[in-house]
């Protein structure tokens, strides 16, 4: 099929069902070739599951996906060698020194002779763990442990690498970095789909996905998504106090959505022009003390608040 | 696919040997249970507690009392004045078995009449009171015997050289001195095996499930059979080591003989540790966490050793129950090992106990692979 030679991933309508428990609900996306692809939702939201649906862990229930061209209910084996993994959790064997992991995952991997040596190098290089390589991995501090999983999980260069929330429990400067070794490995040709509940880390993908209770709101760029899956405008309301507030706007028609965001609201509305000036002087009449009212850009957050909202609405509705 | 299985393999090995816990567990403790197991399994009853009360105070009664006393079963430690006294001492626990010797014992003895001698036993364990009481009942129907004679030949001497007798001789085979520990050694070792093999490999494959190592290996391109193959290949291996370990203790410490072919316990072995390492792995496929695998492993290993003869032979054991035992593989190693220790019989005889150990591992080891691969979904 020509849409598998241009892309590293094919996900169609991809189903997981735990008993009764619908998991992932039918899916259906694709994954460019040298794309840095974002998985992004709340806990839970299932994205774990199709990573591991990717990886050949988990049988999917219907559907179909493929990576690097291969089947992954049919062709498992054949997906493993062509992928690098590293989940949330870390998992290398923390009694093991950072060399005796490189070289446990070298072989797993059958990297060839020739080339373990150079890998090998590289991998430390990668983690920062130069001269370091006979310390038990297990007294790494995260940021390390996090990169030398990497740098396990890649040795084979595999053409595309699965991250399921690589950076959780990791401090902000080693995100960072972890960070611009994906943007490296990206720029040299491999597809990564990450997943992550950081929404500051979406903004790095290339392309994102959101999800939300097994299914896909929206698809797109960051700048699209911000674009197109906000119905409106966002307006930020500094206010006093919040829940009454919060309580006032919900009750008004041209509010389609509001949430808590810090110590301020932000609103959803049809145009900020129109629904400025009434929204003042409701919320006046009722005693709440505003003290900025303002036209701002979305952020991802933003998106993914409305967005996963009006679905939690829309449900509640159905039932 | 073997320098896969290569790494794995060196992976497993210097775990085992990093952890100075596991290197301990591995080599001090079978020695130890072995000690203790070697000392305190024990049928035999030496020295029990015995109070006497001596009604009578014939010459008749103290020549039974010192027949006792000079019995190496019975430790004579006390007389007691009453019968409530030896009671009391039997309640504390001071003596397991109390004589009391009715004032007229002499009297009826010698005058051709039943003479009752009362025997308390405490039958708290029902086997070594057994024991006790027969023991109290050959002392006291020799000396029984003896007064008959005695006085049949003082009224009669020419009746008692034709007087029939039954003369009682036991040759017990493979173990003459009947000593229960030849019995119990063998055992040792292959519950010690049992309980070795099965907690490693589960604890060893739960523990990469339950930190998430087991998940990052197999998005690798190892197969399941290479990596159930490359993690019980090192526990099989320290298996057969302690095996012959703990033999070592047994023949160097308890001198238990060994009379049969190395060859063919060695066979046993084998065979033996494929089914433990069966179990361990079906263990651990139904288990996530350590502590499930701990209840779950005791769930199999305490009735496995109970219903294998290990302690108690299968054949006083219900019919149902003795069905069941043949699907124990300890039943059978337990065969191997006292064919081959105490028998010294070979193949031509253990052919059975061998040929199902196999079949026993192959489908333990099968069904858990089929399981294996199943759990990771």
């Amino acid at each position: 099929m020509v849409e598998t030679a241009a892309n590293a991933v094919v996900i169609e309508n991809l189903l997981k069902r735990f008993g009764t428990f619908v998991a992932v609900d039918r899916i259906s996306l694709q994954v460019r070739m040298g794309e840095v692809f974002g998985f992004l939702g709340p806990n839970g939201a299932g994205k774990s599951t199709t990573i591991r649906m990717l990886c050949g862990l988990l049988r999917p229930t219907g559907g179909r996906a493929t990576v690097a061209g291969y089947d992954v209910s049919h062709r498992p084996e054949q997906v493993r060698q062509h992928i690098g993994y590293m989940s949330q959790k870390f998992s290398l064997y923390n009694d093991l020194t950072v060399i005796e992991n490189i070289r446990l995952f070298a072989g797993l991997y059958s990297v060839a002779r020739n080339e373990l040596h150079s890998r090998v190098a590289w991998a430390l290089e990668m983690a920062g763990l130069e001269g370091q390589q006979t310390l038990i991995t297990g007294t790494l501090p995260g940021g390390w442990k996090q990169r030398l999983a990497l740098g396990c999980a890649v040795l084979h260069r595999p053409p595309i690498i699965f991250l399921d929330e690589p950076t959780s429990g990791v401090d902000p400067v080693s995100r960072r970095r972890f960070w611009e070794l994906i943007h490296q490995m990206a720029e040299e040709g491999v597809t990564v789909f990450v997943t992550t509940h950081y929404m500051e880390e979406a903004e790095y993908c290339n392309r994102l996905a959101l999800i939300d209770r097994g299914k896909i709101v929206s698809l797109g760029t960051p700048t699209e998504l911000k674009q197109d899956a906000m119905r409106g405008e966002l307006l930020l309301l500094e206010c006093a106090p919040l829940g009454p507030a919060l309580d006032a706007v919900h009750s008004l028609p041209d509010v389609h959505d509001a949430a808590v965001f810090g110590n301020a609201l932000h609103l959803v509305v049809k145009n900020v022009e129109a629904a400025g000036p009434h929204l003042r002087s409701h919320l006046e009449a009722k005693g709440i003390t505003i003290s900025r009212i303002e036209r701002i850009r979305p952020s991802l957050e933003d998106v993914f608040v409305s967005l996963t909202t009006e679905r939690g609405r829309q449900q509640e509705r159905e039932s | 696919m073997f320098s896969r299985m290569r790494q794995m393999i060196i992976k497993e090995f210097i775990q085992v040997f990093r952890d100075k816990r596991t290197r301990f567990i591995l080599i001090v403790p079978p020695i130890i249970q072995m000690m203790v197991f070697g000392y305190a399994a024990n049928y035999e009853i030496h020295h029990v507690p015995t109070v006497v009360v001596d009604f009578d105070h014939s010459q008749q009664s103290r020549e039974l009392i010192s027949r006792f006393k000079s019995s190496p079963y019975f430790e004579v430690e006390n007389q007691a004045n009453s019968s409530q006294e030896l009671s009391a001492m039997i309640e504390d626990g001071k003596a397991i078995v109390g004589l009391e010797i009715h004032a007229g014992f002499a009297q009826a003895l010698l005058g051709g009449q039943v003479a009752p001698l009362q025997v308390i036993v405490d039958a708290t364990n029902s086997n070594s009171a057994f024991l006790a009481a027969s023991y109290v009942s050959q002392i006291a129907l020799g000396y029984a015997q003896e007064v008959q004679r005695a006085r049949i030949y003082r009224i009669a001497p020419q009746i008692v050289e034709v007087m029939p007798s039954v003369q009682l001789e036991s040759r017990p085979w493979y173990n003459p001195r009947l000593l229960s520990r030849w019995f119990f050694v063998p055992g040792i070792i292959g519950s010690l095996t049992l309980v070795l093999v099965i907690t490693l490999t589960a604890f060893g494959v739960v523990r990469e499930r339950e930190i998430g190592t087991l998940e990052q290996i197999m998005v690798t391109p190892i197969t399941p059979a290479e990596f159930i193959l490359s993690k019980t290949l090192p526990f099989f291996l320290i298996g057969l080591f302690d095996v012959g370990l703990i033999a070592l203790v047994g023949s160097l410490w308890f001198h238990v003989p060994f009379r049969g072919n190395v060859l063919v316990l060695v066979t046993g072995a084998v065979l033996f540790i494929l089914c433990m390492l069966g179990v361990g792995l079906l263990t651990s496929t139904a288990c996530t966490t350590q502590q499930q695998a701990l209840v779950t492993s005791f769930f199999f290993i305490m009735p496995a050793v109970t219903f294998s003869g290990f302690g108690f032979p299968i054949s006083t054991m219900p019919h149902w129950l003795q069905l069941a035992t043949y699907a124990n593989p300890l039943r059978y190693f337990l065969v191997v090992l006292r064919g081959t220790y105490l028998k010294g019989v070979g193949m031509d005889i253990l052919w059975p106990q061998m040929g199902a150990m196999a079949g026993l591992g192959l489908g333990l080891l099968t069904i858990s692979v089929l399981r294996f691969r199943k759990s990771l979904d």
